[in-house]
């Protein structure tokens, strides 16, 4: 682990960016093709929950979901994790026991991340001693935009440290970080300082996730692998409430980091509502029509 | 280094645009006098689709009767059309426009089927671009002398415009367009090998009631351009097209009272710096020349990359070239179609023989491609230099040439150092810089971290040897003009 070279991080131009993501987007996805994109998108959800008035017994029943997404369905994938608060962990890992479904925890005072680097840190042991398997930690927006560029990653490799076997993925929350340029640095940031993921947005702060700012983010993570040989993972939060908006990151993960990023080890998309609509897709190209949501139960 | 394959893709099955939409004759007369009327010649040539080789119709030859007849119409419409009201012009204009965008769909699949082209090109930008050149020059016709204030000014009389196959409805479009707005009559012929759109837009003029004879649209080969361009009662000529065909146009009215604006080759300079955002001047790169499979008089066909970053360059135009899908154009997921004509893609094999053996490196694209049609594979060039022919000389395929420079003062005499001066495009993030090489690069249109653009309102054209006086914006309509 080192600090990366700031000078030599790559500039972006914004209107760059749209025009190449408008161009992933124009990709008509169809057929075979749609139904493997679909299985893919779905085996790819962190299925979350990140409210305040969360409760064991709504952790339960989203866990419950995450293991039996649709039984009348055949064939089709689980979902890759649930996300919730370090307090609900315990309750999911029970629920999800078992399966093969991770069970994901926010830390180090998500959302906003302003608390000490000692609460941070015993936050997140204790996801990790409840259980957790992944950690999404935050950074600290403010110390960025400041130009604290060492304390951000000081406090990634603290958290990095203290993870043990858990998976880190941290989140830039780029909705805050107002530049395409800060999102590359910040990117670099994170990846030097030992993140197995990189990941967009809390999903408290609008924009969440969008397409341009994933794009940076999938360069960085192809920039480092092609000096490295070290392989980082892509989670896309907030916003893909939709199949369509699902496929097109999809299509732009394919013609970026290729085929073997293509798999819930290395691409997760952080949403609540997804599921159901990736759902109500598959079971329209098996019968050929669309049954309505309320056959698709919402927990 | 790492490498990433991105040829394995997750692959897109097909999605082909239906032509169940579309209609089209087996044969298509000339366009004259208002109506469909069989050629003189009686002749018929074929046009073929260059991805299927299938033959999709048969076009009318024109003689020098035929544009004796087109010519006399158009005469005898100018002296009622540049009396007419401007806002009634304009009126015509605008629903020729409208008509364009209500009938887009089937606009764009015909001239995908006609030229190889992407129907994602020609749905996204050819046809929407060709209805916003006439609904701009509309909005023109009636406010003239505003565009030019404390002149007088009158149109010209009947223009001869003779257009290329690159880009077939398009340039009909910026040709017709500010034309008929200032009060000319038009005899227009589109390129042999893409006469199908040209002739689809005369549908549409017979359907608008656009008085008749104000647009006459013939068909043929050289032979029946150069009918129109030695035609005595031709006032201007408009041309398209190589730059060896423009000096012989120029030559041959040399003398005459004809006025004359020519749109012709280039070799369009494209320069990246080290401090520019690197990942998008490379997406800039490939569009700029593999657009339209490079097609494009204004194609970025000399690459300069400053030195420090000419390994990273090539890395990530090798990477971004192996995404590109090459294949049926009318796939709604082809970026890279087919090559226009067997002659075109014998010169393109001509040009590629000849950057070989004066020991250019060559890589291309690795795709399979079909027996049937004409097809090749996007393709850079390394290890040349200025003295190379393929750095030279215009290829008008996907090939990019690619050098190196240290400095800002020895690009831009690189750049410069061609006969051609259509275009050229800047990568840098650093706003000085961009100012310095606007400037000082001999080119009639440069891009700064972007490329190949286009917009009605903006005007076009080359210096040097790419070409005389500008079509689109307000100059586009100057060359419509007569100026008292």
């Amino acid at each position: 682990m080192s600090f990366p070279n700031l000078l030599t991080v790559p500039k972006i131009d914004k209107t760059g960016v749209e025009e190449r993501v408008n161009r992933f987007c124009k990709r008509s996805i169809k057929n075979s093709s749609k139904t493997h994109g679909l299985h893919l998108a779905l085996s790819m959800i962190d299925l979350t929950t990140l409210d305040g008035k969360d409760t064991p017994e709504n952790v339960k029943r989203m866990c419950y979901k995450a293991n039996h997404l649709h039984d009348s369905l055949q064939g089709i994938p689980k979902v890759a994790a649930v996300c919730v608060y370090p307090t609900m962990v315990k309750y999911a890992k029970k629920e999800l026991k078992g399966t093969k479904i991770n069970v994901a925890s926010v830390a180090t005072g998500f959302p906003s991340g302003q608390s000490s680097l000692d609460v941070k840190l015993s936050d997140t042991k204790f996801a990790v001693n409840e259980g957790a398997d992944e950690i999404d930690m935050v950074i600290s927006r403010g110390k960025f935009l400041a130009g604290e560029y060492n304390f951000v990653y000081d406090e990634i490799a603290s958290v990095k440290e203290v993870c043990g076997k858990a998976h880190l993925k941290v989140i830039l929350e780029t909705g805050e970080l107002d530049t395409l340029d800060n999102v590359r640095k910040a990117s670099e940031i994170a990846i030097y300082a030992g993140a197995d993921f990189i990941k967009t947005s809390t999903g408290k702060i609008n924009p969440a996730s969008t397409m341009s700012v994933a794009y940076v983010m999938l360069n960085a993570i192809k920039d480092y692998y092609k000096q490295t040989g070290i392989k980082i993972g892509m989670k896309p939060a907030g916003g893909i409430s939709s199949s369509k908006i699902a496929l097109q990151y999809l299509v732009m993960l394919n013609e970026t980091l290729g085929h073997e990023w293509m798999n819930k080890d290395l691409f997760r998309f952080g949403a609540s509502s997804l599921a159901n609509d990736i759902l109500m897709q598959l079971q329209r190209q098996e019968s050929g029509y669309y049954e309505s949501i309320d056959y698709f139960s919402k927990d | 280094m790492s490498n990433i394959d991105l040829n394995k893709i997750w692959n897109y099955t097909t999605a082909k645009e239906s032509k169940d939409h579309i209609l089209l004759k087996e044969k298509y007369d000339l366009f004259i006098n208002g109506k469909f009327v069989k050629s003189k010649s009686r002749k018929y040539f074929n046009s073929v689709n260059p991805a299927t080789d299938e033959i999709i119709a048969k076009i009318s030859e024109a003689n020098k009767e035929d544009i004796n007849f087109a010519v006399k119409a158009a005469n005898t419409a100018f002296k009622s059309w540049s009396k007419l009201k401007a806002k009634e012009r304009a009126k015509y204009i605008f629903r020729i426009a409208r008509m364009i965008q209500e009938r887009a769909k089937e606009f764009a699949v015909i001239e995908s089927m006609d030229g190889g082209k992407p129907i994602r090109e020609s749905r996204d930008i050819d046809i929407p671009l060709a209805a916003n050149h006439f609904f701009y020059y509309a909005g023109w016709a009636d406010k003239l002398e505003y565009a030019f204030p404390n002149t007088s000014h009158e149109p010209i009389g009947v223009a001869g415009q003779i257009i290329p196959w690159n880009f077939p409805l398009l340039m009909a479009a910026w040709k017709i367009a500010p034309a008929i707005a200032c009060g000319n009559t038009v005899v227009l012929k589109p390129a042999e090998t893409t006469s199908l759109t040209a002739l689809k837009l005369a549908e549409i003029i017979e359907e608008s009631g656009l008085p008749k004879g104000v647009v006459n649209i013939v068909t043929g080969g050289g032979k029946t351009g150069s009918e129109i361009v030695n035609h005595p009662n031709i006032d201007k000529i408009a041309f398209t097209g190589s730059t060896k065909v423009g000096k012989l146009i120029k030559r041959s009215i040399a003398g005459t009272h004809k006025k004359l604006t020519l749109e012709l080759g280039g070799k369009g300079a494209n320069i990246i710096f080290e401090d520019a955002a690197i990942d998008q001047a490379v997406e800039g790169i490939i569009n700029a020349i593999f657009f339209n499979q490079g097609h494009v008089c204004c194609a970025g066909s000399r690459l300069f990359v400053q030195e420090s970053i000419f390994e990273i360059v090539v890395e990530k135009l090798k990477d971004r070239m192996s995404s590109l899908i090459i294949g049926d154009p009318l796939d709604k997921n082809t970026d890279i179609g087919a090559i226009n004509s067997k002659e075109q893609l014998a010169t393109i094999k001509k040009y590629i023989n000849i950057g070989l053996e004066e020991g250019g490196e060559i890589y291309q694209k690795k795709c399979s491609i079909s027996e049937k049609g004409n097809w090749f594979p996007p393709t850079l060039f390394l290890n040349v230099s200025q003295s190379h022919t393929i750095v030279q000389e215009e290829i008008f395929g996907p090939v990019l040439a690619i050098q190196t420079f240290r400095t800002i003062d020895e690009v831009i005499e690189k750049a410069n150092n061609t006969p051609y001066g259509l275009s050229a495009g800047v990568w840098t993030e650093k706003g000085s810089k961009i100012f310095k090489l606007t400037k000082e690069l001999n080119a009639g249109v440069v891009w700064a971290n972007t490329y190949n653009k286009f917009d009605p309102t903006s005007p076009f054209g080359g210096v040097k040897e790419s070409g005389i006086g500008r079509e689109g914006g307000l100059h586009g309509l100057k060359a419509y003009l007569k100026f008292k």
